[in-house]
């Protein structure tokens, strides 16, 4: 099957069968890139545009890879040394991309919702690659598509996400995605990192480190942005790292076969130590190369969409 | 029946002084309850509802006489009120005109059943000396509804110096705040409301704490889900808790603008109970919208306060049931497109309110039978005329015919496009609403017509 939309916005708009097909495509993508020739030609004549009002060094490569090994051509753009310095706005800015005849634009902003905002006035398919605290869909499907290699499935996975989870549009795609094919997710972070009412998305809100790891299959650590010290959130990278980081010894709570991961990039010693996330339980690096795969996948499956209602085509 | 049908002598009506009646309407009056700052016991209109004909003479409402009549209207199957009373708007004027001005933003006002309005002193420059309450008074009277400047509280609205108050008083302010924000401190609002009482002038405040104010939404279940930052309703309850302590302490009068939580209509309640000479209002879009509202991302939902939660909808409702919430005031607040169609979180805060304040009433309050059309009058116009001390509020003999026609038999789609005002940021595009407003006069002439 394909997808249901025009845009992928979110995990909360994608439908269990959705993040299936993306999760099987992605998986055949990975023998792509496993193969001595990556170059496919899926995505020929086809144009993605990687526009990211914010950093990024992963996300940002990985689609632009994607999109290449499929066959399309790529164009980033990036904000500095763009019009958006001349105070452009969002929807000036994309549609100006969308009369370039782009097919795909990739978009990272620091806004909620500009994805949202942005699709129903754009002939191309927006792909959202972090829309401020809201999602951030293909890092949730990179992280699922990294479980269900280890484990096959996900009816029953007990998954704990540890961090700051209030500013971290990371969770919340998992939390969407994992409890829409079946697995158990369980959060803690400080409380004044961890946003009101969090359990009513079906999460369950742990009230210690200890509680939130005994037993888990996966163990999720968070960035954590040092800036949240600045605004008075938590008193010091020490004391962070003392109640809230991962550590291997912590780590012997969870499932003997448990892995860690991490979206990156990570703050060594602070919510993570630097051996957990060099010892073997560690899924970290194998999580950018599903990047790479559930990005292609969703390009490829967005592709197809495209065609099927001749979008695109004048 | 189109209202043009309805009028006989529409030339004349358009006239100031002419003469007429409106015949076989359904006239709906209310008695004041609000508490009027400086003049406790004062009370204006009378309670009736019933069918009659209404006299106009030389712009004031008239014992009946018999013609020749400049006019007759056939207010059969209508229902006729004293003109909405606004003490809560913004008309940008000065400095703002792209979005508003006084000309335009009245008659926005008239097309909504107002025949008054206070605006608000956030203006470009800050409505905190003589010189520009000056310039809206005497612009206000150019316009299609009467227009009472509120001045500032603090100089340029900065929490620091206190304003001219006495000099704007003489200007024609009729009250103060800092509206578009908080009285920042403790030390401002005390001797704020100090200050402003040697002038009879009762402060109102914008109750939301500065600290607690950092974000785009109300905070819980969908400013999570959102990814929004959240502002908590405590934010507001803590400065409402604030004014009500200072109130009783200085025993001096405090109005409490937009009320948006259930806890600040019940610590209001307590403290009227108690004595505490506390006034509060709040708008259509409290007890219309939830933060659910907020999903799409649409920035013509974003406000301050922020649209709350179902609990606090429905408190708002009780505490204009119950009186604790004396007026409907609609914050109309317009803004261009290109500030409230953007992403959420860059949106400006506000939506206009004149022109669907009674048809959301109406909708929402009155056809449920949650309170009375003369209840409705009371909040829209009695109380507010009362608590401002202004003309109007009332259909008694010798009182200015300040009034309007509304039909509140058929419903009507709401379609933003058409908005009178010069702003079109109104988040009920769509809605289907009772209670279309017909015909407007002020003193008597005609400043709207359907």
């Amino acid at each position: 099957m394909t997808l249901l939309h025009k845009d992928l916005l979110g995990m909360q708009q994608l439908t269990k069968e959705e993040i299936e097909s993306i999760l099987k495509t992605a998986a055949n993508m990975k023998k792509v890139l496993r193969s001595g020739n990556k170059k496919t030609a899926y995505l020929q004549g086809k144009t993605v545009i990687t526009l990211f009002y914010e950093n990024s060094t992963r996300t940002r490569m990985s689609f632009e890879l994607a999109g290449k090994y499929l066959g399309a051509q790529t164009a980033n753009i990036s904000t500095t040394g763009s019009s958006v310095n001349k105070g452009e706005s969002l929807c000036d800015t994309a549609v100006t991309l969308d009369h370039m005849a782009a097919d795909m634009i990739v978009m990272r902003h620091r806004v909620a919702g500009a994805p949202h905002f942005l699709g129903p006035h754009l002939d191309a398919s927006i792909v959202n690659a972090g829309d401020g605290m809201n999602e951030h869909p293909t890092q949730a499907l990179l992280d699922m598509l990294t479980m269900q290699e280890h484990f096959g499935g996900f009816e029953g996975l007990e998954v704990a996400i540890i961090g700051d989870l209030s500013h971290s549009r990371v969770v919340r795609s998992n939390i969407w995605g994992l409890l829409k094919l079946g697995a158990k997710v369980r959060v803690y972070g400080p409380a004044t990192l961890t946003p009101p009412d969090l359990a009513k998305s079906g999460a369950v809100i742990c009230h210690s480190l200890e509680e939130a790891l005994t037993d888990a299959d996966v163990v999720m650590g968070l960035r954590l942005q040092l800036e949240r010290q600045r605004r008075g959130l938590f008193p010091s990278i020490n004391e962070y790292s003392q109640y809230y980081g991962l550590t291997e010894e912590r780590m012997q709570l969870a499932k003997k076969d448990a892995i860690v991961m991490h979206p990156g990039p990570i703050n060594r010693g602070a919510e993570i130590s630097g051996t957990l996330a060099d010892s073997p339980r560690s899924v970290i690096p194998d999580q950018v190369t599903s990047g790479v795969a559930v990005r292609m996948a969703v390009l490829y499956l967005l592709n197809l969409y495209r065609n099927k209602h001749r979008l695109g085509l004048g | 029946m189109e209202i043009k049908e309805r009028i006989k002598g529409l030339s004349a009506l358009a006239e100031k002084g002419s003469c007429g009646v409106i015949r076989g309407a359904r006239a709906v009056e209310a008695k004041s309850s609000v508490r009027v700052p400086f003049a406790e016991g004062e009370c204006r209109g009378e309670e009736r509802d019933e069918v009659r004909d209404v006299y106009i003479k030389n712009g004031k409402i008239a014992e009946p006489f018999d013609g020749p009549y400049d006019f007759t209207i056939d207010g059969e199957g209508l229902v006729l009120m004293p003109g909405l009373v606004d003490i809560h708007c913004h008309l940008r004027d000065p400095g703002q005109e792209y979005k508003e001005d006084i000309l335009s933003g009245a008659r926005s006002a008239a097309a909504g059943g107002f025949t008054s309005v206070c605006c608000m002193p956030n203006t470009i420059p800050v409505v905190d000396n003589k010189a520009v309450a000056a310039y809206i008074k005497e612009k206000g009277k150019k316009s299609a509804c009467k227009v009472y400047p509120i001045g500032a509280v603090t100089k340029g609205q900065g929490g620091e110096e206190l304003a001219e108050m006495g000099q704007m008083k003489d200007a024609g302010i009729v009250a103060v705040c800092d509206d578009g924000g908080p009285v920042a401190t403790a030390d401002r609002m005390y001797k704020g409301m100090q200050y402003a009482s040697d002038f009879g002038l009762v402060v109102i405040d914008h109750c939301e704490d500065p600290s607690l104010m950092d974000g785009t939404m109300n905070e819980g279940e969908i400013s999570t889900r959102m990814g929004e930052a959240g502002i908590p309703s405590v934010a507001e309850d803590i400065i409402v808790a604030r004014d009500i302590l200072l109130a009783d302490y200085l025993d001096l009068p405090v109005h409490i603008a937009h009320v948006s939580t259930k806890r600040s209509v019940s610590l209001i309640r307590e403290a009227k109970a108690k004595g505490i000479k506390v006034t509060a209002e709040t708008c259509p879009h409290y007890f219309s919208l939830t933060d659910k509202d907020c999903l799409s991302y649409s920035g013509l939902f974003r406000v301050n306060p922020p649209l709350r939660q179902e609990e606090d909808r429905l408190a708002i409702i009780e505490g204009l049931k119950d009186g604790t919430l004396d007026c409907l005031a609609t914050d109309h607040a317009p803004h261009h497109k290109d500030e409230k169609e953007i992403e959420f979180s860059l949106a400006k805060n506000g939506m206009i309110g004149f022109e669907t304040a009674f048809a959301l009433a109406y909708t929402y309050l009155a056809e449920p039978g949650i309170i009375s059309l003369t209840e409705l009058v009371r909040m829209l116009s009695a109380n507010p005329a009362a608590f401002m001390r202004i003309p109007g509020g009332s259909l008694e003999i010798g009182e200015p015919a300040d009034l309007f026609l509304a039909d509140v038999s058929e419903s009507n789609r709401y379609d933003r496009s058409k908005a009178v005002s010069r702003s079109k940021n109104s988040p009920y595009d769509g809605y289907t609403l009772k209670g279309k407003v017909l015909l407007t006069l002020s003193d008597g002439r005609k400043v709207y017509e359907a």
